[in-house]
């Protein structure tokens, strides 16, 4: 049994090597292909006993037969799919760039594929450099199979008009296909930006694979509004990163709310290296059926005065699977951190599972630190309370679980994603998945 | 209306209620004081269904049906209501999503039709005028922050919107001061009909000033030891409770 595992995972790994090869456009990424391509080779597959890999094995991905390069096609999205938004936007199927969905009259985003000689600097000087492939193996899959990708640059003290809109449809197609996604955002010093990525699939069973990177620079006393939403259904694969670098004084508040599929793993790496940063970071994550979603997120306090506060919520139903870790590591030259994680979750039935796992590793002695987590049933009191006004037990028990992470939702400054996704939820809690 | 004959019921193994008997009519409203753990508020919870109050005998009849036999939900759809001592808070869930899945329970139930979500948006925040919420709580989480008299005002609009036949208020005064006491039993008091009974159970004399009862009883040990007309109220407001568990001893 061990032996097929171990074969099916070389076959990927060979076959991430052949796909890499194809891809040829843009030769000054040539470098980041190349450094990527090495560093895959040279690292190991992650099995059971890699920390970071241990709860979310990669059968699904190594089983795969995983050969083709996604391509663009029509595709047929609900009306209500996507945000109604006056934004700069810009639409992706299966790694394609669909230039008709698109509307992007901004000198601030640009493709990899478009940009000018100074906006490939930009690229070139912190595209790969943010995140950290040691930690990361599919970054450096993601670096190997480099071809085009988002920049979203905005000079020193400038603020973006307009929120950017990223869109990532997947489909399926009759063989399983690959995707290939990157964005890179990058704001100098006192700039403001809001960037919206919204990953996405048609109602079909899915079948492919993404791995998509996003690398975040914000320079000092700039402030970036980021949101992620992974609402991939199905049979989809998705292993995603958000890596952000924070200098002095610089704000980064993220918002991330993920739908489950087969396998969907999705990494948060914040760095705080100026004095003064601060990151907030909310999450809600709503795995159903027998899906698999981890999230893992990692912040690196290295220098004094910094502030994160971290807050995921998780409801498993029926027989899925949650994982989340978050570690918090404050260096001992970080003086004076404040940082808080508090992980909850909800279980909505017997063979619902998730492991949850914060971690604070603190090496300086003047912070104040806060961690949690919580597997928690619904409040019975609470439950009393809606059906003695009439609300049957499923109606009464949907609508504190919806509450539950309506809590978040409430808190998001924009309001059109707030809305989207409160009737996307509605859409979904009334499937009662989600009822205890 | 109600006729509850020899309850008894225990909580986490204790008996509290004991051969409790009490018959309500339409229309009349039934003060219950007595002294703490006197079982006043367990009376309330039995009669609404709450987990963990257990029946060990006797026979509750609501509106001519076996109240004991039916889910929580199903005893609230009938009509009957309990403003709770503690209101529970909600957070994430919108009180106008709550008062209104509330309300079209008990529609559905009366074989009526949902409301539309504007027609009920009108009726919410005439509701809160009349109690003197401001309507942007209905917009809030259900009691989530709210202060003690917002909470019991919540309470009581949630009683005007849902039109029960039977409404029981759990120490609906405690902790009140005396402008939301107002608030509260005019409420009440606009609520009271021909058809309409209250169970209002007290610790304290001074709501029954403003809700005027019909009967006040004693309830003591876990059974009414003395009922009597309003006065009664006065008298042990003068007396205090002592002289009756004296009488019961």
């Amino acid at each position: 049994m061990s032996d097929t595992v171990e074969t099916s995972a070389v076959d990927f790994q060979q076959r991430a090597l052949q796909l890499a090869g194809e891809q040829t456009s843009a030769a000054w990424l040539d470098a980041l292909r190349y450094e990527g391509t090495e560093q895959w080779l040279a690292a190991a597959w992650p099995g059971r006993r890699t920390e970071l890999w241990k709860y979310t094995p990669l059968n699904s991905l190594q089983r795969g037969d995983f050969r083709r390069w996604g391509a663009g096609q029509s595709c047929d999205l609900a009306d209500d799919a996507l945000l109604t938004l006056d934004a700069i936007r810009l639409v992706f199927v299966n790694g394609e760039f669909d230039a008709e969905a698109s509307d992007c009259q901004a000198a601030e985003v640009v493709r990899f594929s478009q940009a000018n000689t100074e906006q490939r600097q930009v690229i070139a000087t912190h595209l790969g450099k943010i995140v950290d492939t040691k930690r990361h193996l599919f970054a450096s899959l993601s670096n190997a199979w480099v071809n085009d990708g988002v920049l979203v640059h905005v000079p020193r003290n400038a603020a973006l008009k307009k929120p950017v809109y990223l869109v990532h449809v997947s489909t399926p197609g009759a063989e399983a296909a690959t995707v290939n996604q990157r964005t890179l955002i990058v704001l100098e010093d006192s700039a403001t930006a809001e960037v919206i990525e919204h990953f996405i699939s048609d109602e079909q069973a899915q079948n492919g694979f993404v791995n998509s990177l996003t690398e975040i620079s914000i320079g000092a006393n700039a402030a970036l509004t980021h949101y992620r939403m992974n609402l991939e259904e199905e049979h989809l694969l998705h292993i995603g990163g958000v890596h952000v670098v924070l200098q002095r004084d610089a704000r980064y508040h993220g918002f991330t709310l993920a739908e489950g599929s087969t396998l969907k793993r999705l990494d948060y790496q914040i760095y705080h290296r100026g004095q003064g940063a601060h990151a907030d970071l909310n999450g809600v994550y709503l795995p159903r059926n027998n899906q698999l979603l981890d999230y893992h997120t990692n912040v690196e306090h290295e220098v004094p005065h910094c502030t994160t506060s971290e807050v995921f919520r998780g409801i498993i139903a029926d027989s899925a699977r949650a994982v989340f870790n978050g570690r918090i590591h404050i260096h001992p030259d970080a003086q004076k951190t404040l940082a808080e994680l508090s992980n909850k979750n909800l279980l909505t039935s017997d063979k619902a599972e998730v492991d949850t796992k914060p971690e604070l590793e603190i090496y300086a002695d003047d912070v104040r630190c806060a961690h949690g987590a919580t597997v928690a049933q619904l409040d019975q009191t609470a439950m009393f309370y809606l059906r003695s006004r009439g609300l049957s037990e499923t109606q009464a028990s949907t609508m504190l679980s919806f509450g539950f992470v309506n809590e978040l939702l409430q808190e998001l400054p924009r309001e059109e994603v707030r809305e989207h996704l409160h009737a996307r939820l509605h859409t979904l809690f009334a499937k009662e998945h989600f009822s205890a | 209306m109600l006729d509850i004959r020899n309850l008894n019921a225990r909580v986490e193994g204790a008996d509290i209620l004991r051969n409790l008997s009490l018959s309500i009519k339409p229309g009349e409203v039934h003060a219950i004081m007595g002294p703490n753990g006197a079982g006043k508020s367990t009376l309330g919870n039995v009669l609404s269904g709450r987990p963990g109050y257990e029946v060990t005998s006797g026979e509750v009849s609501f509106k001519g049906k076996d109240l004991l036999e039916m889910e929580i939900e199903e005893r609230a759809r009938e009509g009957l209501f309990l403003a709770f001592q503690y209101p529970v808070e909600i957070p994430g869930v919108s009180n106008m999503e709550f008062l209104k899945a509330a309300v079209d329970a008990r529609r559905k139930h009366l074989g009526l039709e949902e409301m539309s979500s504007f027609d009920f948006m009108k009726l919410a925040r005439e509701t809160s005028k009349r109690v003197s919420l401001d309507a942007a709580f209905l917009k809030r989480g259900v009691n989530e922050g709210f202060s003690g008299g917002e909470k019991k005002r919540n309470e009581i609009m949630q009683m005007m919107l849902l039109e029960p036949s039977l409404c029981i208020l759990d120490e609906t005064d405690s902790g009140l001061d005396i402008d939301a006491l107002q608030v509260v039993a005019a409420g009440v008091n606009a609520m009271r009909d021909s058809e309409r009974s209250f169970i209002v159970v007290t610790h304290y004399q001074r709501l029954l000033d403003f809700i005027v009862p019909d009967h006040v009883h004693v309830l003591a040990a876990g059974r009414i030891v003395k009922s009597g007309g309003k006065e009664l109220a006065l008298e042990l407001e003068a007396k205090g409770y002592g002289w009756l568990e004296d009488e019961v001893a």
